[in-house]
């Protein structure tokens, strides 16, 4: 295995305090604003945008949790068989801007379907997209507001990115087979 | 962490694993939310098909899975037995064998015979669910129950079901819910008890790892839940017991006999009620009833059951 680190803990924090910054002066401050992570890094990022936010603005925005298993369209491919995990929302959609935040975007499927699950919830005035990292390779038309990294990787890489919550340790990787 | 179940079909809580019935447990918690959306529908199962085939009446159980498939998108087409061509002679292999023609994903199958649903599972490829099979078991059934109290008495993610003290109260040996219930609350460590005339114990009964009383007072000392049985009226006309009115005095719950329980312990029951047979109206309308909960939550299990046994690969 092949593996080289593209951001440490310090690149992570900078790049979300950034990507507040863009967040509030695209939507010219922190009103309406909701946030939405999609499981399972998404949401922990989801939390530290708003945490963020909170710092700059010292306003509370309100963080949801999307669960996209239901609404894959690659279930069927095999692809992954995932546990069904809870959807929290317990706020309206309606007339919201939503910032809808994942770790890494790369076929656009899982915002796809992301983006019919928020539909389900009320209809938010927009929805916009925020990423740690944008890697490529999109199937869908698709494209992110805010990115925090662009990396540029092949079919046959993978992207891991680590967050302290979830594995103890802030980083992102790429990880490439080696040629058999 | 298991993320899918062994068998294609769910025919008996007796089948299961431990780990497989947590994970049924854990996915109808995440369904559960769904429903108090404005939107209840996620597009999970859609394009697929689920036949719910009852051989019994039934109002709760059908109604459950029908909401449960199209919650999920699937579409859920109904046959009941006073409309099918049962009613002209056709054998349950030769009806099996017609909807296997018709590339079902799904068949859901209540029938008054023990053994009914693991016969059609043997002749057709896609999965089988058991909604009740005379008195041999009724799994979903269950998975409700247990969801239930587990929601409702595991709070905190250090408390477990284990160690929960279950009385069961009513015609044991005639019922697929107390059946189904002993077998899945065993697995999980619980502590189960029941209660009911001599006459309606199964005789395997000393088998089946559950403390056993004729006397509903002790039965329900100490319990976190009770969970009262519908007595089947027709079999008072068997001579199982000798008048309503006897039965209901021995072994129907009210306020009065609830004194011997715990003061928060719990109210179930599967339903249809006989109010005022089995359970007291006050008894079932009280603040520790959990009756209403176990339908609302009948509809996020069914949903996992079927999202498990059909979704995905």
């Amino acid at each position: 295995m092949n593996t080289r680190e593209v951001m440490n803990a310090d690149e992570i924090g900078r790049a979300i305090m950034r990507i507040a910054h863009e967040v509030l002066e695209k939507n010219k401050g922190p009103h309406d604003l909701v946030i939405v992570g999609i499981r399972t890094r998404g949401v922990y990022l989801a939390e530290r945008l708003s945490a963020k936010i909170k710092e700059i603005e010292k306003v509370d925005i309100s963080v949801g949790i999307i669960d996209i298993t239901l609404y894959r369209d690659d279930v069927k491919s095999g692809l992954s068989r995932l546990m069904v995990k809870k959807t929290e929302i317990p706020f309206s959609l309606t007339d919201k801007k939503v910032i809808l935040v994942d770790d890494v975007l790369y076929t656009g499927r899982s915002i796809r379907a992301a983006i019919d699950g928020l539909i389900d919830f009320g209809r938010p005035s927009n929805i916009q997209l925020a990423v740690l990292i944008d890697r490529g390779h999109r199937e869908l038309p698709i494209r992110a507001d805010f990115v925090g990294k662009n990396i540029p990787t092949s079919h046959d890489e993978s992207v891991k990115v680590m967050l302290k919550e979830e594995d103890g340790v802030d980083r992102v990787i790429v990880e490439k087979e080696d040629d058999k | 962490m298991i993320n899918k179940l062994k068998s294609k079909d769910l025919l008996g809580t007796k089948d299961l694993s431990p780990e497989e019935i947590v994970l049924i447990l854990d996915t109808a918690e995440s369904m559960k939310e769904i429903s108090s959306r404005d939107i209840k529908k996620v597009p999970a199962l859609r394009g697929k098909t689920i036949i719910n085939l009852f051989y019994e009446p039934s109002t709760r159980t059908r109604t459950s899975f029908e909401i449960a498939g199209k919650r999920l998108s699937a579409d859920v087409v109904n046959i009941s037995v006073s409309t099918s061509s049962v009613a002209k002679g056709e054998t349950l292999k030769d009806t099996a064998k017609n909807l296997e023609a018709m590339n079902p994903n799904a068949v859901v199958i209540r029938h008054p015979s023990s053994g009914a649903p693991h016969f059609i599972a043997k002749i057709l490829k896609c999965p089988v669910i058991n909604a009740g099979d005379g008195a041999h078991e009724h799994p979903t059934q269950a998975l409700l129950d247990i969801f239930t109290i587990r929601e409702k008495l595991v709070t905190s993610r250090t408390k477990k079901l284990k160690g929960l003290k279950v009385s069961i109260i009513g015609d044991i040996s005639h019922s697929r819910v107390a059946r189904s219930n002993i077998y899945a609350m065993n697995k999980m460590g619980m502590e189960v008890t029941v209660a009911g005339p001599a006459t309606m114990m199964p005789a395997d009964i000393r088998k089946m790892k559950v403390r056993v009383f004729t006397d509903l007072s002790k039965a329900i000392e100490g319990a976190d839940v009770i969970m009262m049985l519908r007595i089947q009226l027709e079999r008072q006309e068997k001579g199982l017991f000798p008048s309503i009115r006897e039965y209901s005095r021995l072994f129907g719950l009210n306020l009065e006999k609830l004194k011997n329980a715990k003061g928060d312990v719990m109210i179930m029951h599967p339903g249809p009620i006989n109010r005022g047979v089995e359970i007291s109206a006050d008894a079932a309308d009280g603040p520790y009833s959990l009756i209403l909960d176990q339908v609302t939550n009948g509809v996020a299990v069914r949903m996992a059951v079927l999202h498990l046994l059909t979704g995905g690969v």
